[in-house]
């Protein structure tokens, strides 16, 4: 049992799974240091969720192999289930039952000491706000409550590594917001690692590492301000008097390639703030506005992934971003 | 409503490690897998059960109803028909046996129902990732619908009097029994048929048509000496026969009736002549059930 204790949170080595012809996940490898938050992103059907069913014991690879808190997860599928917390992304509570006895149902199944369960589920249903109304009827829950009380009781029998599966998929921006924080605050309490995959780009960025997978294979790894960096530019909106005239001298003056999108002139540029005291100068071209964005986990994810995590239309209104998808050679993992 | 539990969050809150005094984490340890916490799986599956059931009151009150309408409207009704052959004996007496089972059945069929919707409603996955056996799982849901429709079986017992049967231990203990081992049956049948079907309307309108057919073969309405070969024949195959005989065995062991009522009305299941023993009617009936569950664990554990 020592063994797990130290050991990094997950291992995949070359982990890969098929259906019949499909290759949902090829040949993948990576790890999860110990008390990481790890965000794992990707497209709809890219391989997120075979991922994690893997990592989960809920399916096994193909190919390769994978470890989580230090056991195998075929050939020690009972130690994996004992240290790993699932939060699905569909609901898994009983609706008939209380916010209680559906934590008790877990604890019991989990085989946790009789006299800690009271305890601890006094605990985690304090952590998430949920201890008032432990004895309702998961029935009467909202939508938030029930996530929160389906993360309590992922955390019941303290496992070592907690799988989130989309946790705020659903949900409004203040219940979001909340559970994020509770998620945050899990580490500073809990000694967890998370592992989680999320649709909602602002939240990637509370993740320590983040992997972009696309198409059955991880297509970008790192920290989140490298992965912004690495798709380069700040992006520069103006609006002028000439747009045309305005256009024709940045290429002729800074060699920087400008286009009309919604309206305004948008070009991407290495160091967006040193850069536009310069323009105002010399430029030649009354300039009105400025304003400098810097690249998001969204434009990250269309760099490495060729679409938006949002829709296909939004990605054609916005032809200026086409020039992240050539910034760089891709780090292969 | 959230931001309500919001504040309960931020005011009553002892896990803030940056606010007020250091607060102790309960790290609790999940132990390894051994048949001490498979015996606490099994147990808090059937709680499960018995919870749900008890706090569904409406549940109870419809599976009640069936079994009244047969016992005191088909009784009733029929009874002007039969009053010639069954010597003068009630006919409400005669069936009530048979809608002993019936009622055990459908109780039965609507908690094995109940894995159908746990798949639909996620709640099955949850049982399925713990580190548990899944025959802990199925065995612990059979056992709760077992104890669901005997209790529910055990609310009829109390109309006996109304159809002029007399109470005594062995009645009680007997017909409870019997009971428990068709309910834990019945569950089994369901649950392996819940493996298959993923839809509860699909589930339940063939469940439906299964149970009555069983029902109407076995006998529970008349008795099996002299029916014409090929019902007969179905008769005998019919698993809800070997239900049904030891039951009215038990009721008739009750009456103070003439051993020709006795021999028309109660002539026991024979296999080409061999009068079968209840003991071994009841051991049929289990053996069936057992082999159903055992089907029903092995398609969880190789599909899910």
């Amino acid at each position: 049992m020592t063994n797990g204790t130290h050991t990094t949170a997950i291992v995949a080595e070359g982990l890969a799974k098929s259906f019949d012809e499909v290759e949902a996940v090829r040949d993948v490898s990576f790890d999860v240091g110990t008390g990481e938050i790890f965000g794992f992103l990707g497209p709809n059907g890219a391989g997120k969720s075979t991922t994690i069913k893997m990592f989960c014991t809920l399916t096994r690879p193909t190919a390769g192999r994978a470890m989580v808190a230090g056991f195998d997860v075929v050939f020690e599928r009972d130690e994996v289930r004992r240290y790993i917390g699932l939060i699905f992304q569909e609901q898994t509570l009983d609706a008939y039952l209380s916010a209680k006895e559906n934590l008790r149902l877990h604890a019991e199944l989990y085989g946790v000491e009789r006299r800690l369960v009271e305890p601890r589920m006094r605990q985690v249903l304090e952590m998430v706000g949920l201890w008032e109304r432990r004895d309702l009827r998961v029935g009467t829950f909202s939508g938030g409550m029930r996530r929160k009380l389906e993360i309590a009781r992922g955390l019941m029998h303290s496992p070592r590594v907690l799988f989130l599966d989309e946790p705020t998929i659903g949900l409004d921006p203040q219940t979001r917001r909340s559970i994020w924080d509770y998620i945050k605050r899990l580490r500073e309490t809990e000694d967890i690692t998370i592992f989680m995959t999320t649709h909602y780009m602002d939240e990637a960025e509370i993740c320590d590492r983040i992997a972009i997978m696309d198409r059955g294979d991880i297509v970008a790894l790192d920290t989140p301000s490298s992965l912004k960096a690495s798709v380069g530019a700040d992006r520069v909106t103006i609006d002028t008097e000439d747009d045309p005239a305005a256009i024709a001298a940045l290429s002729e003056r800074f060699e920087i390639e400008a286009h009309i999108a919604e309206g305004a002139l948008t070009f991407a540029v290495p160091g967006g703030e040193t850069f536009v005291p310069r323009l105002f100068g010399e430029l030649g071209v009354p300039i009105q506005s400025v304003s400098v964005s810097r690249p998001t986990l969204d434009d990250v994810f269309l760099s490495y992934t060729g679409t938006t995590i949002r829709s296909a239309e939004e990605t054609q209104a916005k032809p200026a971003r086409g020039m992240f998808t050539q910034g760089g050679a891709r780090p292969r993992l | 409503m959230s931001s309500s539990a919001e504040t309960t969050a931020t005011a009553g809150q002892p896990l803030d490690a940056r606010g007020g005094a250091p607060v102790e984490i309960i790290r609790v340890h999940v132990p390894a897998r051994s048949w001490r916490s498979e015996l606490r799986a099994i147990k808090i599956v059937w709680r499960r059960e018995l919870i749900r059931f008890l706090s569904d009151r409406l549940r109870i009150a419809i599976t009640l109803i069936q079994p009244l309408l047969f016992l005191f409207i088909l009784g009733s009704g029929l009874q002007q028909l039969s009053s010639a052959s069954t010597h003068g004996m009630d006919l409400k007496t005669f069936i009530y046996p048979g809608v002993l089972c019936l009622s055990v059945m459908f109780t039965a069929l609507f908690s094995a129902a109940s894995i159908v919707w746990d798949r639909e409603f996620g709640f099955l996955r949850e049982m399925m990732v713990a580190p548990v056996k899944r025959s802990s799982i199925l065995l612990g849901k059979c056992l709760g619908g077992a104890t669901v429709a005997s209790c529910q079986g055990a609310i009829l017992l109390a109309l006996a009097w109304a159809v002029g049967i007399p109470y005594s231990a062995t009645l009680v203990l007997g017909v409870f029994a019997l009971q428990l081992i068709l309910a834990f049956s019945i569950t089994a049948f369901g649950l392996m048929v819940a493996t298959r079907i993923k839809q509860m309307q699909s589930f339940m309108g063939l469940m439906q048509i299964v149970v009555l057919t069983m029902f109407f073969i076995s006998g529970a309405m008349f008795p099996v000496t002299t029916l014409p070969g090929w019902l007969a024949f179905l008769n005998r195959a019919d698993p809800l026969t070997y239900a049904v005989d030891p039951m009215r065995q038990l009721v008739f062991g009750q009456l103070d009736i003439s051993a020709a009522t006795q021999r028309d009305l109660n002539p026991g299941v024979s296999w080409g002549g061999w009068r079968v023993p209840a003991l071994l009617e009841a051991g049929i009936v289990l053996a069936i059930g057992l082999v159903m569950l055992a089907i029903a664990i092995w398609e969880f554990s190789t599909t899910e």
